[in-house]
């Protein structure tokens, strides 16, 4: 089982990317701190989106024709690697060029391609995902906001909640009841493009317990869309968004979310001198772990240049990722706090503690680790 | 019967000096007098006093439930190091100073040390009561918490030295600690408990997934590994012992990451809102696992002592340094 899954190379044309995205990731983080840096792609910094799109850094797996690059997913890896390796505020562009934009090639119309696709990959319009809802967090097939027809489109009444990055995006892709009702869970939903500055639609900031408002709740009161508003077929949302997940899934962003806080650890161990014994053997274990997990996300990389969907696989490589991304600090903390003795600056301590308290949201956006298992279990044969 | 109107009234008292909307002030920049004066008030600052020298004269066997209640109730000011300091003080017929005191090491993090006008310090072999300044307290400026450490490069300025140790001070600590480890993972038990059985996904209680029911196991376990941890460090009474400090501590300190890892897990994304209350509990224990020592640095001194001590077996270690 998976035994298809092998490691594989960044083809040299695509890891001839590296040294460009390198120097802009360096430039641009030199002067923030480890705490921001930490945020990794929750870090927001519009005029760095901006400045990605008109150096060619998004839309890259998109056809030229739409303004994109027209390479594979490697050329993406390459590029999205290094601005996490460094934590590069990439938040404001992240879900548009990861998985709006995919989806809008796949599913959407000529006309839709031709006026998102362009405006994405150069970092001018942002999105956000509206899948969950205050009663379908897992059960995301019970969703109740509603899209009523009407003779010029749809009308939309209902509420999305935790849509990360819903402040700064200009559309939601949000899924829709459009026809039945709760009951008929997974049919009748669909995929809508939802203009944020519409009329009727209020974004309400959520703070987080770092203090943070990366996610909001947004309400729709008698929203009037177009009828182009809908992307793909309607009632096909289900399995389109199911689709979408597992781009969502796969990316190194699973894997890299505690390396700067791994990279803040190391320098401080540098610093006090304490770089044999247990300190050294984590230190081994941290990046031992991370050489074969970015092997298993290079691996999936490969089966999306070959054009396969491996959703099971990106379930697999989720869940051990966010795994691996949450004992980073427990582990660290642990280190740290069995030298009391140890000098531990303001900014580490403060960037061991963003990340202790922000670990957690790690398995649950994306879908839980217990809904991923099932999904696992099921490919297994067990369900 | 007695102990049982204690805890009660202990309880009573916290939840009129500290409600969760003055934490949740205190917690963002308000000062603590309102609820520090309720609390001195009431006597129970000295509850650790000896009774020839005006307190309860309570053991710390028998004053842990309610440690471990100022843990449970969120009270947002060093409450417990202020009673040990107390008692600490008059044992050696000092007069303790008003305000809260902390229980500090040169260096390290202390919660709520922002709010606290003086510390026991450990500085070179000695432990001295110290009068807390701007220029020594370093603010780690976290969202939600009054978390600082004392750092000073020279001596410094010290009201009186006392008899006990360094590392009984450090013990001391690191008991308390895990009293209030404690408190909170009982608390966040409840929480987590109550939440299961009441959030509905796929037409029933999340509770009853066995998935779930499984994580809540072990967070039950934990919780009560982390009580009993916190009872035998108090066990060992006044001042406690290294080795019983040690094992509460660590054990203690290591529960952390599982309940909350759990807790949250199970709460899914509302825990992760500011609004939402668990926050206020799982920030603290991540700080507090940090703080007075973590699982590895009392795991290490612990095993140090064995090693190099001549115990047959190692259950004769454990037998010879356990309290109970
Ligand atoms: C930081 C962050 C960003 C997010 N961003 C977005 C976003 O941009 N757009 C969006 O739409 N959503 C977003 N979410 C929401 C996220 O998708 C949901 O949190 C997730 O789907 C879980 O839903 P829930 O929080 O309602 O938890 P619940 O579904 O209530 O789950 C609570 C617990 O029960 C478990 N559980 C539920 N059902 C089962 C079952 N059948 N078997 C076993 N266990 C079960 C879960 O695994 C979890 O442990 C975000 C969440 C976070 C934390």
């Amino acid at each position: 089982m998976f035994d298809t899954l092998n490691p594989c190379t960044i083809p040299p044309e695509d890891e001839a990317l590296r040294p460009h995205i390198r120097a802009l990731a360096a430039e641009t983080v030199a002067r923030l701190p480890a705490e921001t840096r930490a945020r990794s792609w929750s870090g927001l910094d519009i005029e760095f989106s901006h400045r990605l799109g008109r150096e060619g850094f998004l839309g890259l797996t998109l056809p030229k024709e739409y303004g994109g690059a027209g390479r594979g997913p490697f050329a993406r890896f390459v590029v999205v690697e290094e601005l996490l390796a460094v934590g590069a505020p990439v938040a404001a562009h992240w879900i548009a060029d990861r998985q709006s934009a995919p989806l809008i090639l796949n599913y959407g119309t000529e006309a839709q391609r031709k006026l998102f696709l362009p405006k994405i990959a150069s970092g001018e319009i942002f999105f956000c995902i509206g899948m969950s809802e205050p009663n379908s967090g897992s059960d995301l097939a019970s969703v109740r906001t509603r899209a009523e027809k009407i003779s010029t489109g749809w009308v939309l009444n209902g509420q999305k909640i935790w849509t990360t990055n819903a402040l700064h995006a200009d559309y939601m892709i949000a899924l829709i009841r459009t026809s039945g009702t709760v009951n008929e869970r997974q049919a009748g939903l669909s995929q809508l493009l939802v203009p944020l500055k519409a009329k009727g639609v209020t974004v309400r900031p959520i703070t987080d317990l770092t203090g943070a408002s990366e996610f909001a709740e947004v309400f729709f009161d008698n929203v009037k869309l177009d009828e182009d508003a809908l992307v793909g077929k309607e009632g096909q949302g289900w399995d389109q968004a199911t689709a979408e997940l597992a781009f969502e899934r796969s990316g190194p962003e699973r894997i890299y979310s505690s390396l700067v806080l791994i990279d803040t650890w190391v320098q401080h161990l540098r610093r006090v001198g304490r770089i044999i014994g247990p300190a050294a053997q984590l230190a081994g274990e941290f990046t031992g772990k991370l050489m074969v997990l970015r092997a298993m996300s290079l691996a999936v990389t490969g089966q999306l240049a070959a054009g396969e969907s491996p959703v099971i696989e990106a379930s697999l490589i989720k869940d051990l990722g966010t795994s691996y991304e949450q004992e980073v600090p427990a582990l660290i903390a642990e280190d740290i706090g069995s030298h009391p003795d140890e000098e531990v600056s303001v900014e580490f301590y403060r960037t061991l503690n963003f990340m202790s308290r922000i670990a957690p949201s790690f398995s649950l956006r994306g879908g839980t680790r217990e809904i991923l298992r099932g999904i696992i279990a099921r490919g297994l044969g067990l369900r | 019967m007695v102990e049982n109107d204690l805890l009660t009234n202990f309880i009573k008292m916290l939840e009129c000096a500290a409600p969760l909307e003055v934490i949740r002030k205190i917690e963002n920049d308000d000062d603590i007098d309102y609820s520090w004066n309720i609390f001195d008030s009431s006597g129970f600052l000295d509850i650790l006093v000896a009774e020839k020298a005006g307190g309860a004269g309570l053991s710390l066997a028998a004053a842990a439930p309610l440690i471990e209640e100022l843990g449970a109730q969120l009270f947002p000011a060093p409450a417990a190091q202020t009673m040990m300091a107390r008692a600490l003080l008059t044992r050696e017929g000092i007069e303790p100073p008003s305000g809260p005191i902390l229980l500090a090491g040169y260096n390290a993090v202390i919660p709520f040390a922002e709010l606290a006008g003086h510390a026991l310090v450990a500085w070179q072999d000695k432990v001295n009561l110290i009068k807390i300044n701007t220029t020594i307290l370093r603010p780690m400026g976290l969202y939600g918490s009054r978390s600082a450490k004392l750092e000073f490069a020279s001596a410094p300025e010290v009201l009186v030295s006392l008899l006990i140790t360094p590392e009984t001070l450090r013990a001391s600590a690191a008991v308390l600690r895990a009293a209030e480890i404690a408190g909170m993972a009982g608390a966040v038990l409840r929480m987590t408990v109550a939440y299961a059985n009441e959030r509905i996904q796929f037409g029933k209680p999340i509770g009853k997934q066995q998935a779930i029911q499984q994580q809540l196991a072990i967070l039950a376990e934990q919780a009560l590994l982390a009580r009993m941890a916190a009872r035998l460090g108090c066990a060992a009474g006044l001042p406690p012992t290294t080795e019983a400090a040690a094992a509460a501590k660590l054990v203690a300190s290591a529960s952390v990451p599982l309940v909350t890892n759990i807790a949250h897990a199970v709460h899914g994304a509302i825990g992760i809102s500011e609004e939402y209350n668990l926050q206020l509990f799982t920030r603290r224990l991540y700080e507090a696992r940090l703080a007075d020592g973590a699982d590895g640095y009392w795991a290490t001194l612990l095993g140090a002592r064995h090693l190099a001590g001549g115990a047959a077996t190692s259950l004769d270690f454990v037998r010879a340094t356990s309290p109970v």
